[in-house]
C-alpha cells in the first residue's frame, strides 16, 4: 500500500512513459501480476478441476495442470437432470424479474425524474428504503405469505419477491438515467401536440434504452445469484435453481470423496462463463450502473 | 390506492404560475401517479406489509401450522438470554471487522493502481469484474474444493512449504473457518469495493495533484491530503454497503458450515443464518430441542438484526459526516 501511494499515485502519467526499466516499473509490473493471480486464481482451478480425471482428483500431491485432461465431468453436467432444469428455472427467473423490474421501474422512474408533483421526494425515498433493509428482516412474513398464496416450492415465490431488491436499483439507476435527458425532446414532443404518456412510451423510453441494458443486466445477475429465497421457499429438485442445485450437490454427497467435484466444477464453469462473458461485453455500462446506484453486487 | 388520490388533490389546488400550462402539467401529475402505481403497490406488498407482519409475529407464537397465540415480548426476553443468538452475532460482527478493512485497504491499493495508466489496464479492470460474476454459492463450493484437508491446493501449497501443522482441516475449525469464510468474501467483494473506490478516484481532477507537486508535496502526503479528503463521499457509501452486506451474511456461512449447532467456543454460523432455520426449518424438531424456534421466535430474530443494522448505519453516518464541516 504505502509503496504504491508513494511510487506512483501522484504521478499517473509516469507509467507509460517510454524510455528505461526501472526498479520501480518492474516492482509495478510484479504488483499487477500478483493482483491478476490473486483474481484468477480460484476460477483457474475450478477449470483445472473440471478437466481433472476423477482417478487424479483425490491424490496427493496435487496436480496443478492434468496429465491426463478429460471432459467427460462436461458430458455428466449435461447428463444431469436437475443441473439441466436448474438452469431453465433459473434462466425463467432471471428473465421474468428483469423484464418485472424493467417495465414497472421505469415506468415509475420517469415519473420521479421528470415530473414535478407534490410527494415525488417522498416516494423517491419510499423505494429506496426497500433497498436498506435486509432480506433476512422479512423473511418470515414472507415465508407465511409464500405459503398463504400457494406459491411455496414454485417459481413464482422467486419471481415475485426478487422484485424486493431489483426494483429499487432499477428505479434509482434508471431515473439518474432519465434526468440526463434532454428536456427539449420533451417540449418538442408537447408541441407537435403528443400528450404526457406519448411522449414516455413513445420519445423517451427507446432513448433510456442503454440504461435500461445496464439495470436489465444487473436484476439478471442478482436474479441469478439469490439463494436465501431459494433455499427458503422451495422444496423439489425440479424447482430449484442453479445456486439452489449447486449446493445440493455438495451438501447431499456423503464423504468429501464422494463428492463429484469434477462434475460439480465442470458445473461451475458452465454457470460461470455466460456471466462472465456477459459481464465483459457490458463491462463499461456494469461499471457505470454499479457506481451510479452504489448497488450491491 | 389512498396514496394516489392524496397526491392528486394539493396539485390541483396550488395556484398556477403559468396558467396556459395547469392542464398539461395536471394531465403530467395523473400520469405520474399511474406510472409510479405499480412501483408503489409493491413496495406496500412485498416490502412494508411483510415487515410489519415481521413485527408482528415476534410478539407471537407463531409456528408453521400451529395455532398462533400472542404472547408479549417473551420472544425478546428469550433472545437477549439465548446463549446460541449471542454467539452468532459475536460471530457475525468478527466476521465484519475481518472483511471489510481488508476488502477497503486492498480495494484501495487495487483502485490506485488500475487508476495509474499502463498496458494491459482495460484487461484488468475486466479481470477485476470476474470474481463479482462469480454466483456466491458456487464460489463457496469452489474455495471449498481448494481448502479440503487433503487433496486440497492450499494444504499441498503449505505441506510444499513444510508449514508446521499442515495440513489443515480449514472448514471444520472454528477459528480457521472464521479465516477461510473471510478470505471467500474477501476475494469476491474486493473487486467491487475497489470499482467503487476507482470511480471515485477518476473524478478527482488530475491538476490538483499537478499543483500539489508543483508545491513539493510528498506522495504521501498527497494521497493523505488530496485523495483521502476529496474520497469520501465514495469511501462512506462503500463502508456502508459493504458492512451491512457483512453483517447479513447468509450464502457462504450456510454452504462452507450448514447449519451445524453453535455452542460457545465453536460457532460458525451468521445470524442470518440462525434467523433463517429458525423460520424455515421444521419448528417441531427445533423447539424440542431448543425450547425456542418457529417463525415467531425467528421473526424476533430478524427484527433484531435489523435493529442492529439501523444502529451500526447510524454510527457511519455520525463518525464518517458525508461533508466536511
Amino acid at each position: 500500500m504505502t509503496a504504491l501511494a508513494q511510487g506512483h499515485l501522484p504521478r499517473p502519467s509516469a507509467i507509460g512513459r517510454r524510455g528505461k526499466i526501472t526498479i520501480g516499473k518492474i516492482l509495478f509490473g510484479l504488483v499487477i501480476l500478483l493482483i491478476a493471480v490473486y483474481l484468477l486464481f480460484p476460477f483457474y482451478w475450478a477449470v483445472r478441476s473440471s478437466i481433472t480425471p476423477d482417478s487424479q482428483m483425490y491424490v496427493t500431491p496435487v496436480q496443478y495442470f492434468p496429465a491426463h485432461p478429460t471432459l467427460s465431468h462436461y458430458g455428466d453436467a449435461f447428463a444431469n437432470g436437475t443441473f439441466l432444469r436448474a438452469l431453465l428455472n433459473s434462466a425463467i427467473v432471471g428473465i421474468s424479474v428483469t423484464v418485472l423490474s424493467l417495465v414497472i421501474g421505469a415506468s415509475a422512474a420517469y415519473a420521479l425524474a421528470r415530473f414535478n408533483f407534490r410527494g415525488r421526494g417522498f416516494m423517491m425515498y419510499l423505494i429506496l428504503s426497500m433497498t436498506m433493509f435486509p432480506q433476512i428482516a422479512i423473511l418470515s412474513a414472507l415465508y407465511q405469505m409464500v405459503n398463504e398464496f400457494g406459491l411455496y416450492d414454485s417459481l413464482g415465490a422467486l419471481i415475485l419477491t426478487y422484485l424486493l431488491f431489483t426494483l429499487p436499483f432499477t428505479v434509482w439507476v434508471l431515473s439518474s438515467f432519465f434526468r440526463t435527458l434532454p428536456s427539449e425532446l420533451e417540449q418538442a414532443a408537447y408541441v407537435d401536440g403528443a400528450n404526457p404518456f406519448q411522449t414516455f412510451y413513445k420519445i423517451m423510453l427507446p432513448l433510456a434504452t442503454p440504461g435500461m441494458v445496464t439495470t436489465g443486466l444487473l436484476a439478471l445477475i442478482a436474479a441469478w445469484n439469490e439463494f436465501l429465497f431459494a433455499v427458503s421457499f422451495e422444496f423439489s429438485p425440479q424447482n430449484f435453481t442453479v445456486p439452489l442445485a449447486m449446493f445440493t450437490f455438495v451438501s447431499q454427497s456423503g464423504s468429501s470423496y464422494s463428492v463429484p467435484w469434477g462434475d460439480i466444477m465442470a458445473a461451475t464453469v458452465l454457470v460461470t462463463i455466460p456471466l462472465v462473458a456477459l459481464v465483459l461485453i457490458f463491462q463499461r455500462r456494469i461499471i457505470a450502473g454499479m457506481t451510479a446506484g452504489a448497488v450491491k453486487g | 390506492m389512498a396514496v394516489v388520490e392524496a397526491g392528486q388533490a394539493p396539485v390541483v389546488a396550488a395556484p398556477p404560475t403559468k396558467p396556459s400550462r395547469t392542464a398539461l402539467q395536471n394531465k403530467q401529475t395523473m400520469l405520474a401517479w399511474i406510472l409510479l402505481a405499480p412501483s408503489i403497490a409493491l413496495v406496500i406488498f412485498i416490502a412494508a406489509y411483510p415487515l410489519g407482519r415481521t413485527v408482528y409475529n415476534s410478539f407471537t407464537d407463531a409456528a408453521f401450522n400451529y395455532s398462533t397465540h400472542f404472547i408479549g415480548w417473551t420472544n425478546y426476553f428469550n433472545l437477549l438470554r439465548d446463549v446460541e443468538f449471542r454467539e452468532t452475532v459475536f460471530e457475525t460482527f468478527k466476521f465484519a471487522f475481518i472483511t471489510v478493512p481488508c476488502e477497503f485497504v486492498l480495494g484501495m491499493g487495487i483502485a490506485l493502481v488500475v487508476n495509474s495508466r499502463f498496458p494491459g489496464r482495460g484487461m484488468m479492470r475486466a479481470a477485476m469484474l470476474v470474481p463479482w460474476a462469480v454466483i456466491t454459492v458456487v464460489n463457496a463450493e469452489m474455495w471449498n474444493l481448494m481448502y479440503n484437508d487433503t487433496y486440497g491446493v492450499f494444504n499441498d501449497i503449505l505441506e510444499r512449504l513444510h508449514w508446521p501443522g499442515a495440513p489443515f482441516a480449514f472448514t471444520s475449525d472454528a477459528t480457521l473457518g472464521l479465516g477461510a469464510v473471510s478470505v471467500i468474501d474477501i476475494w469476491k467483494t474486493t473487486p467491487f469495493v475497489a470499482l467503487l473506490l476507482l470511480a471515485g478516484l477518476q473524478v478527482i481532477p488530475g491538476d490538483v495533484y499537478e499543483a500539489a507537486r508543483v508545491d513539493g508535496a510528498s506522495a504521501w502526503n498527497q494521497f493523505w491530503r488530496i485523495t483521502l479528503p476529496l474520497l469520501r463521499p465514495a469511501i462512506l457509501v462503500t463502508l456502508i454497503f459493504r458492512t451491512m452486506d457483512a453483517l447479513r451474511v447468509f450464502d457462504l456461512f450456510y454452504v462452507l458450515f450448514g447449519s451445524a449447532p453453535c455452542i460457545p467456543g465453536n460457532c460458525l454460523k451468521s445470524m442470518a443464518v440462525y434467523a433463517q432455520e429458525n423460520v424455515v426449518v421444521d419448528a417441531s424438531t427445533r423447539i424440542a430441542a431448543t425450547h425456542y424456534g418457529g417463525i415467531g421466535y425467528g421473526s424476533a430474530i430478524s427484527v433484531g438484526i435489523f435493529i442492529i443494522l439501523a444502529v451500526v448505519v447510524a454510527i457511519y453516518v455520525k463518525v464518517l459526516p458525508l461533508e466536511r464541516s
